[in-house]
């Protein structure tokens, strides 16, 4: 274990180290968190103009289904993104064997390489957001309530990772799988709304096959202080089911990886 | 004029059969541009809700549910057939020193990236009708069948609208000669793109001040303005043409000015 907390800080001392070289790039990541905050925000606003509810949920709530996608939407961009293309152009290079031959486990060695400073203003702005809009609801913290809240987003954080990891798994059989993680973050963009704002066919969809609902709307009712104990048990065992299916599936691809530099 | 004709079949035929190549990578793209079946599924709830509540029945911004489904099947169509991706292929060409032999060319390279796209919608069709119709399947309440003369003049805007899109990326991938930060840049305009075109929300639902704000742009004209035509609504044609044409007057100049402006300042890279 400490093994890899080293590690971990290597990976990531020397990725600071590399990205404060290009901080024009900063700029431009703060620009585009804050017009796609605003945005989003503008929607969500566009839904309440009646002043009703959207799907039973008032306003500061709903903020709190968003602020927590903007939190989700950051560890992409800082971790899940930058590490998990690597993996594609890995096996294209056929790079992937070295990393394989390496005594530390393959699938923490391509899941922490590097991170990207880019997206923490947005998990940042997404903690903010939460924090503010599960006050405005009137939500009374206690220790039970942060706690559950804690690990719902644990969850959610490795359910998201998890669907991450497979896509780029199956890089070894398709090779080109840009246009998958394409599809992953369109169907992503559901998980802006509260899941009770779909239609049944979907709500459905989405918490049985795609668990987006697990995503954003299930750590949101923790945060505001409904959390149940069903939700709470079948939070953590989607995340234990997808993070050992990423592992397994990893496994298996491995079996059929055909390196690419012999 | 023949040797144009040939030209013209030639690249339209290569490229094609290239992207004929990457199917399944078009049929995933296609399948990525989901988002306004998602958006349609929200709005039409949300006018349930309202009419249920005793709200306004004929939803929000006067539309009903039959215009919400029509409008974002109407979007989703538009914006399959409007994608540009210039900045792209051209960073990478540039990066990799593709660009120096299509210089050379006595061929503008933007003819190259132009029937890259026509190649790319027309395999990408077989795809779009397939999910048109799933999303048909989910309200068929709400099929319906414009006019021929209708039609027409959807194929024509849709036209105006993908060359007016095709010319912003065009602009940003020009900047490239001078900035390494054009797909920055690129990030910014999707952003803008994704909210103010009216793939989120149809315009008709926007606070007065914004929508008006947000005609002064190009991306209202892109999306909103096909889709609402070929829906079958009430929309101003004479006005939307003339914002598509005006665009075109305005950037094809501008984008062809600072194409010569770059490639002099142009330094190949790669061998």
């Amino acid at each position: 274990m400490g093994r890899y907390l080293k590690t971990l800080r290597r990976f990531w001392g020397t990725a600071l180290a590399s990205q404060t070289e290009y901080q024009a790039n900063l700029l431009f990541d703060l620009l585009g968190m804050g017009g796609n905050l605003a945005g989003s925000l503008f929607v969500m606003g566009l839904f309440f103009q009646g002043g009703q509810s959207l799907g039973g949920w008032t306003w500061p709530e709903a903020l709190v289904v968003l602020g927590v996608y903007t939190l989700l939407d950051g560890v992409s961009s800082t971790l899940l993104r930058p590490n998990l293309s690597r993996i594609v152009s890995q096996v294209q290079e056929g790079t992937l064997d070295f990393v394989l031959l390496k005594p530390i486990d393959s699938q923490f060695w391509l899941s922490t390489r590097t991170f990207s400073l880019g997206g923490l203003p947005e998990i940042g702005a997404g903690l903010v957001l939460i924090l503010w809009a599960a006050r405005a609801a009137g939500s009374r913290p206690s220790v039970v309530m942060v706690g559950a809240a804690a690990l719902l987003l644990g969850a959610s954080l490795t359910i998201l990772y998890s669907l991450w990891f497979v896509l780029a798994t199956t890089s070894i059989w398709f090779v080109k799988t840009w246009n998958a993680t394409e599809v992953l973050r369109a169907t992503l963009t559901a998980g802006r709304y509260p899941i009770t704002a779909y239609p049944q066919t979907l709500r459905v969809l989405f918490t049985v096959v795609i668990p987006v609902a697990f995503l954003t709307t299930v750590p949101a009712e923790a945060i505001l202080g409904r959390p149940s104990w069903p939700w709470l048990l079948a939070g953590a065992g989607m995340a234990a089911a997808c993070f050992g299916l990423s592992r397994s599936f990893w496994q298996l691809a491995l079996r059929f990886h055909t390196s690419a530099s012999s | 004029m023949r040797r144009f004709a040939r030209l013209a079949r030639v690249l339209l035929t290569t490229q094609y059969a290239h992207m004929l190549e990457y199917r399944a990578e078009i049929a995933l793209w296609a399948l990525s541009g989901l988002v306004p079946l998602l958006m349609m599924s929200l709005w039409i709830h949300q006018a349930d809700m309202a009419g249920a509540l005793g709200g306004v029945p004929a939803g929000e911004g006067g539309l009903s549910r039959l215009d919400l489904a029509r409008y974002f099947i109407s979007a989703f169509i538009v914006r399959q057939f409007t994608v540009a991706w210039v900045v792209f292929s051209f960073e990478e060409d540039a990066l990799q020193g593709r660009l120096s032999p299509m210089l050379l060319q006595p061929l503008h390279p933007l003819w190259r990236y132009l029937t890259a796209h026509l190649a790319e919608q027309a395999t990408r069709l077989p795809f779009v009708a397939g999910l048109a119709g799933l999303f048909l399947l989910l309200v068929p309440w709400a099929a319906w069948l414009p006019s021929p003369g209708r039609l027409l003049l959807v194929v024509l805007a849709t036209a105006l609208a993908f060359a007016v899109n095709f010319l912003v990326q065009c602009l940003i991938a020009v900047l490239c000669f001078w900035s390494e930060r054009a797909s920055a840049l690129e990030r910014l305009h999707t952003l803008a793109m994704l909210f103010l075109s009216g793939l989120m929300a149809p315009l008709e639902v926007f606070p007065p001040a914004v929508r008006q704000a947000a005609e002064w742009t190009p991306f209202p004209w892109i999306i909103h303005f096909p889709a609402r035509l070929l829906a079958g609504a009430e929309v101003d044609q004479a006005g939307g043409f003339a914002a598509l044409v005006g665009w075109l007057a305005l950037l094809l100049p501008l984008t062809l000015l600072l194409w010569r402006a770059g490639v002099r300042r142009y330094a190949a890279m790669g061998g």
